[in-house]
């Protein structure tokens, strides 16, 4: 068998780049490739965690968290709409939010993998929900104040829920990791587990940084200081370790969900979530 | 209905009844409603109980069958819609629950009965969602035979259990009127959609006409209840009412019922239809549905593996409480 030549890879390279809505572009245009991949991004992390959130549904432990996990997942799935509606509109080619949800493949959505993590125990699922609502409620409260009026909108109509989602997530973790021995260690065990997904939501890359000197959304790197207050207060209150400096994936090579690079959860979550528009193309529902 | 099979006593005549009874009697005569505090029968306490603790549970497990599509839903609305339907049928759930706590039954005595099999919940339950046309049909055919049964039991003569139907009868009209959309959108698709709207109504017609429960020459349960105005129409009337409401919004639709019997009486006003298969029924209600096995199995998974959680909430409200004490 002859050795494979390497033709594919500037292919490959074009393919991507056009994807990401990055293909040769004029300076002008950076802001915005830039705020297309900001709204996908921050619509993608919406998206994905409100799907692993409903997948709870008619599951949960008690019947007070069945409510309110579909209402989160609720509130999530509303603001991956408006998200990905404004990311639509700003990316000018015709796609809805949800063409972006229905018919992207894996390497194209942009969400954090700390979301696209597998639900694991209700613990788990908890200690996911709080590690992003602490960060998303920066990540939002920061967007309010941006003088893109369409992006202060929906921000400021997100904050709210996730005021509330905050709210619940930190008070659950603190008593379940102040519970008994196995709670308390149940919720060690995820916090441990789910550590190394953190750094990602605060890595700058390229697109973050044209848009903070745009002055349109602020750094991820930014929102650290605030999240690492909340976190502190909440794990100490439910008397769990911070795990410190550990490995946090995402950040070296290519990898990353903020690049589209995702772990191998994610190809299953769209499978499930696509399926019908994949196997029906055209129809309407 | 939700409560297909409750059994209760067979109906006292007046001279069996005791003074207090006769008065109680009385009371729902005139249309009074009864409220938890006052003396009631033994007999209407634990008929209550079975009715609305089944009502109850089918609310929960009734989060299942439609919860299997919430993550595969077509679109970004109608994940929302469906996420939005399964959260007030839970929702139902916890004022049923309330309605029974108030006659003295804790939430975690029903369920204990629900897991360990001693209580039911509607057979209609017990049946798949193989398709999205599912989701359609189960909004408007099982959400609709449940508002015929709920809407008169707004007028029950239990307080409590009143007021929760009123306000579950709300939100179960908007989920009838979602599912129907859902089913107008597939008859106005592609010939596949269509087909498959086809498909769940042939799958669903008879499964939901059981849901009104057995004929009533074979519902021995039924006048005491009725006297009691905790039941308020019999099984057959409720089950015409639905079919002569049903079939021109099947036509409107462009679908067929799939029963060869089925005519417009005109002596009667109203459909000449065929009988479930009655024997489908018992079977399903005594565990042998398609799906018995993973819905009850499903909620004694969700009991069990969320122990660690309520004994967690549970010791930290305790450590809490001791700490106030020890700070006062
Ligand atoms: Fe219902
Ligand atoms: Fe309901
Ligand atoms: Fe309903």
């Amino acid at each position: 068998m002859p050795s494979l030549p390497d033709v594919m890879t500037p292919e490959i390279e074009k393919l991507a780049a056009a994807q990401a809505g990055q293909g040769a572009s004029a300076p002008q245009d950076q802001t915005r490739d830039a705020l297309f991949e900001w709204l996908l991004r921050t619509g993608d992390n919406a998206l994905i965690l409100g799907h692993r959130v409903s997948e709870w549904c008619g599951h949960a432990p008690a019947l007070e968290e069945d409510i309110a996990l579909a209402n989160q997942a609720l509130d999530l799935i509303g603001q991956c709409q408006l998200w990905l509606g404004l990311a639509g509109e700003v990316e000018g080619r015709g796609r809805s939010a949800d063409n972006l949800a229905y018919l992207r493949d894996a390497g194209a959505f942009r969400n954090l993998l700390l979301v696209e993590r597998p639900n694991g125990d209700f613990g788990h699922t908890l200690m996911r929900q709080f590690l992003f609502d602490a960060f998303h409620i920066e990540l939002l409260d920061a967007a309010a104040a941006s003088p893109d009026a369409r992006i202060a909108e929906i921000a400021a109509k997100a904050k709210k829920e996730v005021a509330y989602h905050l709210e619940r997530s930190a008070d659950l973790v603190i008593r379940l990791g102040d519970g008994t021995a196995e709670s308390h260690d149940r919720m060690q065990k995820a916090l441990d587990a789910l550590w190394s997904y953190t750094g990602e939501m605060f890595h700058d890359d390229a697109h973050d940084r044209a848009l903070a000197e745009a002055g349109v959304i602020a750094l991820p790197s930014s929102l650290r200081a605030a999240w690492d207050r909340t976190v502190g207060q909440v794990m100490a209150e439910a008397t769990l370790r911070l795990p410190g400096d550990v490995w946090q994936h995402g950040l070296t090579g290519a990898g990353g969900g903020k690049r589209g690079v995702h772990s191998e959860h994610l190809g299953y979550i769209l499978a499930e979530m696509q399926f019908l528009q994949r196997a029906y193309p055209g129809a309407t529902w | 209905m939700y409560a297909q099979l409750v059994k209760s006593e067979g109906v006292k005549s007046r001279d069996e009844m005791s003074p207090e009874e006769i008065a109680f009697q009385e009371r729902i005569d005139r249309g009074e409603k009864i409220e938890p505090k006052e003396w009631m029968p033994e007999g209407y306490r634990k008929t209550l109980i079975r009715q609305i603790g089944q009502h109850a549970h089918s609310e929960i497990v009734g989060q299942l069958p439609e919860g299997n599509w919430i993550t595969r839903a077509p679109t970004l609305e109608r994940k929302a819609i469906l996420l939005a339907k399964v959260q007030d049928e839970a929702g139902h759930g916890l004022y049923l629950y309330s309605a029974a706590e108030t006659l003295g039954v804790s939430r975690d005595e029903l369920l204990e009965r629900l897991h360990s099999g001693k209580m039911k919940y509607s057979s209609i339950f017990n049946y798949p969602t193989l398709t999205w046309a599912d989701i359609g049909a189960v909004g408007w055919l099982v959400d609709g035979a449940a508002i015929m049964n709920q809407v008169p039991l707004q007028r029950t003569s239990y307080g409590p259990y009143s007021r929760a139907m009123i306000r579950i009868c709300k939100e179960e009209s908007f989920h009838q009127r979602q599912g129907y959309d859902i089913m107008m959108k597939m008859c106005a698709g592609t010939p596949e959609q269509k087909a498959m709207a086809q498909d769940a109504l042939n799958r669903f017609w008879y499964p939901a006409l059981m849901m009104f429960g057995p004929s009533d020459k074979d519902s021995v349960h039924s006048a005491q209840s009725m006297a009691w105005k905790i039941k308020m129409n019999t099984n057959d009337e409720l089950r015409q009412k639905f079919v002569d409401q049903t079939v021109p919004q099947a036509e409107y639709l462009g679908l067929t019922i799939p029963d060869e019997n089925l005519k417009w009486n005109e002596e009667k006003g109203g459909y000449d239809f065929s009988e479930p298969d009655w024997s489908e029924f018992f079977a399903v209600i005594a565990g042998n549905g398609p799906c018995n096995a993973e819905r009850l199995g499903a909620r004694v998974k969700a009991w069990e593996d969320g122990a660690w959680f309520r004994e967690g909430l549970m010791a930290h409200a305790e450590k809490a409480r001791s700490r106030r004490i020890a700070a006062e």
